[in-house]
């Protein structure tokens, strides 16, 4: 049988975790979620030897055992407690050779747990640029460790830390720290009360109640309860003495000769975080990114399109007519043809946000605009959420577990669902070309475009508002916290990127993309059965009702097609709803997509192609838009006019119309409150909005 | 003086930070009596600032900063 080896990387943030364990697994990695919770837990396998094999989980990047944040606090579990499935054999710690110092404070802390641990030095490479050099057999010494210097940009050092894994079991686990220096008369006594623990373990689980397996209540009479104020006082007299330790450990071991070192940080810093250059070239690579995600995704989405047409029109050909063939010709392959269309605008979003993320680039970002979000009730940290909330909400609301403060978080995980994600656009698109003249305003301005990046405006408008007004009503649990480490500037890692981009577009077409596809089944299914005895009589009583009114096969089945879908299931709820929805001016047609879209905004636009009959010829922008066009009220007045067109837009810019969001608002903020304050708040808003606008226009 | 208060490109020394208001996190990060900070950057309407300290590039808000007591140097 095969031996498995159990690795945990462990290390700070920024310091290339992520690249040395894809470089270790390839594709032979899996992304999941920590049981219950939406914490990303990477792990993967790798071959150490003929007979052993390596199983690693990737822990979320972490300053100190002591966790600061969420996502710390869960990575660090699985080192807490050993029947956890993670529980690691051995810990690579992966430090980083410009922080050296800094890094190997969560490598004396692991060690200190007891863990066999090898030092993983990354960005090896780096070390000539920055003047720096290492004695490795010297640091080994005085770190009582195994250390591999690693460059995964030169793919040096890789077999080496393989080969320190397999020998793990001769690595030293005796602690560095005597905690008696801390605080001798406290620890002294803990010796004596936990006799055979690991003096470290029993610490923690006394500072921060960490439920270590055998370390019970033991405390007796004559143990006095520590304050968490003498705690934290403790826990810094910790860190001070870890880092005398470290420094000396360094002192001779590690030099850096700055004369030879070129700052190239500096530079950059100069511009991308000055006053006035550092807005506009936020503001400018924005504009890059918004056009990309437009432009660029152009002709792979016609494609996609026009493949999943043909498609439908292909499998009605070949099968044999029949309950089932329409199934799958006009309900599950448009339903996929639905998820899979949007797959081109979040790669190409996500690529942003992995090249922005790991160049370094975004943290200065959030440095930026922290002082101007502050009045709102968001942090600097708000930026990313909000700005991937542009693409999908569910990744960006997850993005915003990275903010320490609490308050902040809840704000910017309520507001970030205004952000107008791409499932709005399909829709935005059709609305504006139907109702906003395709004019030029002084010339060069597009009014349908700028309308269009009105809308996006007007998202982020009503995100700050809304942050301003909870802000206002929610009470802070903490004082607010802002630290955060500018790191330095790396030019990104293909295979990063790739494995971000690949990951994500995944999550979105297995995670949201089941709901589409089953509503689009649903939907088709509602639309082609009805409850009454006249539904399937309807071809003989629309061909008995136009007998003499000579009209052509082609008129005669969409006049057949509309009267099946007035009276099918879909047609008697909208008749059913549409009273609500008329103060907004909608018919009931328009009132079943909006209906419908409250599971999922992207299927409006299908949803009216079906409705408005133009199934058999696919879902042709063009097509929809001239359906439209023709449609009138009972009084014979057009159906879709400013009114209507304002009207839709701004439900569409306001209601809380994702099931997959609310799911990920409830799993984050782990509330069903705040989850139903969100849904009812947007979309309380949306209506109100929506039918001011049609009363007044 | 406190960190807030520091200039651009000077340096200091870290003499003492308020336990009771600062979160633990600052001191992992090296915000420690004896070591040396150095501001350099403050971002648009004055905060927050980007300090370099412990070979770290760290950056706080200026509420944070004034609980932080230096030493020009």
């Amino acid at each position: 049988m095969k031996n498995i080896i159990k690795i945990a990387l462990v290390g700070n943030p920024n310091v290339g975790k992520t690249s040395i364990f894809n470089a270790l697994t390839g594709l032979n990695q899996h992304v999941g979620n920590y049981p219950g919770i939406t914490v990303e837990r990477k792990s993967g396998t790798f071959k150490l030897n003929e007979s052993t094999s390596a199983h690693i989980v990737d822990l979320p990047g972490t300053y100190s055992i002591n966790p600061s944040s969420k996502d710390e606090e869960i990575a660090l579990k699985s080192l807490f407690d050993s029947k956890n499935n993670d529980h690691p054999d051995v810990v690579v710690v992966v430090a980083e050779v410009e922080n050296l110092k800094r890094n190997l404070l969560l490598f004396t802390q692991i060690k200190d747990l007891g863990f066999p641990c090898i030092l993983a030095i990354n960005m090896a490479d780096r070390m000539e640029l920055k003047g720096i050099s290492i004695d490795v057999t010297a640091l080994e010494k005085q770190l009582d460790t195994k250390i591999a210097l690693i460059s995964i940009r030169k793919n040096q050092g890789l077999d080496q830390l393989k080969q320190l894994v397999l020998g793990y079991n001769e690595l030293n686990t005796l602690p560095f720290l005597d905690l008696k220096k801390v605080d001798e008369a406290h620890f002294e006594l803990m010796e004596k009360l936990y006799a055979n623990q690991n003096p470290y373990k029993v610490w923690l689980h006394h500072s921060q109640q960490i439920p270590f397996e055998g370390i019970g209540s033991v405390l007796g009479s004559n143990y006095t309860e520590k304050s968490p104020s003498e705690i934290k006082r403790m826990q810094q007299r910790e860190t001070i003495k870890r880092y005398q330790f470290i420094g000396e450990a360094l002192k001779s071991t590690y030099v850096i000769d700055t004369s030879k070192a070129t700052d190239f940080r500096a530079k950059l810093d100069r511009v991308l975080t000055h006053k006035i250059f550092g807005y506009v070239i936020f503001f400018a690579i924005m504009l890059l990114v918004f056009q990309a995600i437009f432009e660029w995704s152009g002709v792979p989405m016609d494609f996609i399109d026009g493949t999943f047409a043909s498609l439908s029109e292909w499998t009605k050909s070949v099968l044999p007519e029949g309950k089932l063939t329409e199934l799958i010709s006009d309900g599950i392959i448009p339903g996929i043809g639905g998820v899979v269309i949007f797959i081109p605008q979040i790669a190409i979003l996500f690529l942003f946000v992995a090249l922005l993320e790991e160049s370094g680039y975004m943290s200065r970002v959030v440095f930026l605009m922290d002082r101007v979000m502050r009045p709102f009730g968001l942090s600097g940290k708000s930026v990313v959420p909000l700005i991937s909330g542009n693409a999908c909400a569910i990744p960006a609301i997850m993005s915003a577990r990275n903010i320490e403060n609490s308050k902040e978080r809840l704000i910017t995980m309520l507001v970030t669902p205004f952000a107008t994600c791409s499932a709005r656009i399909p829709v935005y698109v059709i609305i504006i070309s139907l109702v906003i003249p395709n004019e030029n305003v002084l010339g060069i301005f597009s009014l349908q475009a700028l309308t269009m990046a009105g809308m996006y405006f007007l998202g982020f408008f009503m995100a700050l508002i809304s942050a301003w007004l909870m802000k206002n009503v929610i009470k802070a649990k903490e004082k607010s916290f802002f630290i955060i480490e500018m790191p330095s500037y790396k030019l990104p890692l293909f295979k990063n990127v790739f494995y971000t981009v690949w990951e994500k577009t995944k999550e979105f077409v297995l995670g949201a993309g089941k709901i589409i596809l089953a509503l689009s089944v649903i939907l088709w299914f509602l639309g082609t059965h009805g409850p009454s005895e006249t539904f399937g009589q309807v071809e003989s009583i629309i061909t008995e009702k136009h007998i003499n009114d000579n009209l052509s096969e082609a008129q005669l089945a969409d006049e057949i097609a509309g009267y099946q879908l007035e009276t099918s299931y879909i047609g008697k709820i909208g008749q059913t709803i549409q009273p609500v929805f008329a103060p907004l001016g909608y018919d009931w047609k328009v009132s079943i997509a909006v209906l419908t879209s409250f599971a999922a905004r992207e299927v409006f636009v299908g949803n009216l192609a079906t409705l408005y009959n133009i199934g058999s010829s696919g879902e042709d922008e063009d097509m929809i838009i001239g359906k439209m066009r023709t449609q009138v009220r009972e009084d014979g007045s057009p159906m879709f006019t400013l009114g209507t067109g304002v009207s839709l837009l701004l439900f569409y810019a306001f209601a809380m119309q994702c099931i997959s969001t609310i799911a990920i608002t409830r799993k984050e903020t782990n509330s069903w409150k705040w989850t139903i304050v969100q849904v009812v708040f947007m979309t309380v808003l949306a209506y109100i909005s929506a039918m001011l606008a049609y009363q007044i226009l | 003086m406190t960190l807030d208060s520091l200039k651009i490109n000077a340096k200091a020394v870290i003499t003492q930070v308020n336990m009771e208001t600062v979160p633990l996190k600052l001191i992992e990060l090296g915000f420690i009596e004896g070591n040396f900070v150095e501001l350099l950057h403050v971002a648009p309407f004055n905060d927050p600032i980007y300090v370099k300290v412990n070979d770290s590039h760290i950056s706080i808000r200026k509420d944070l900063a004034k609980e932080i007591t230096i030493e020009l140097i």
